[in-house]
């Protein structure tokens, strides 16, 4: 299944393996995977909750894919990204991205990465010994997604 | 009717995750619909943030979006997934 989104913890090199060995020409493979830290801004976070929109999400991430795979010549794509309570140092997303020669599979998980973050509906909720709060979008993060235009 | 959701730190301001309400003409766009959310005052401003995203039947979209009976619409603050 190339876009899953789930509670449970998943291991970041099986996903890495499983996109190779589905097709014997590829000669490429680039990963993603983003990490909850312990510390935000300054602030320890103890725990990490992460919203999303069923049905929404899934078919965001999907359009995302379909636009990686229109722009680039992939021999395949999976993201995976976790919702619900996530502790520091367990991962959020992985994003692989698989093409015959590297350039593709690099830029694509790139661009798939700045587009999820500004375009796929998630939001993360940190639990710190302040209390909870929810994380703020950042500019930086739409200026990266603005160079794909 | 039309299903309005609100996620995450909206669905917290206003307490609700999401409501059904009459479809009438002069709901014609999402931004209507939003103008007639604010004039209920109180925790609904938070719907006035300049950052407020929206969708229509789970795709993002413009305030100026139209809007038809039997739509799903959704507002939410700017997303923070990966």
């Amino acid at each position: 299944m190339a876009i899953r989104v789930q509670h449970e913890a998943f291991r970041p090199g099986v996903e890495l393996e499983a996109l190779h060995a589905a097709n014997a020409g590829i000669g490429a493979v680039v990963g993603f995977v983003g990490y909850v830290r312990d510390y935000n801004d300054g602030n320890p976070v103890a725990a990490m909750t992460l919203e999303y929109y069923p049905g929404m999400t899934e078919k965001a991430l999907a359009g995302i894919v379909a636009q990686a795979h229109a722009r680039w010549s992939l021999l395949g794509v999976e993201i995976v990204h976790r919702v619900g309570q996530l502790l520091p140092g367990e991962p959020i997303v992985f994003v692989g991205t698989a093409s015959a020669h590297r350039q593709a599979a690099f830029d694509a998980c790139n661009f798939i990465m700045d587009y999820l973050k500004t375009r796929a509906p998630f939001w993360k909720r940190e639990d710190t010994p302040e209390g909870a709060h929810w994380v703020d979008g950042r500019d930086s993060d739409q200026a990266a997604a603005r160079r794909w235009e | 009717m039309i299903e309005v959701l609100y996620f995450a730190r909206y669905r917290e301001a206003l307490d609700c995750e999401g409501e059904r309400l009459p479809w009438s003409a002069e709901l014609d766009s999402l931004e209507a619909l939003r103008a007639r959310l604010l004039a209920r005052g109180g925790a609904w401003q938070v719907l006035a943030e300049q950052s407020l995203m929206c969708a229509r039947n789970q795709e993002l979209c413009s305030l100026a979006e139209p809007l038809a009976d039997g739509d799903e619409v959704a507002f939410f603050p700017p997303v923070t997934g990966g």
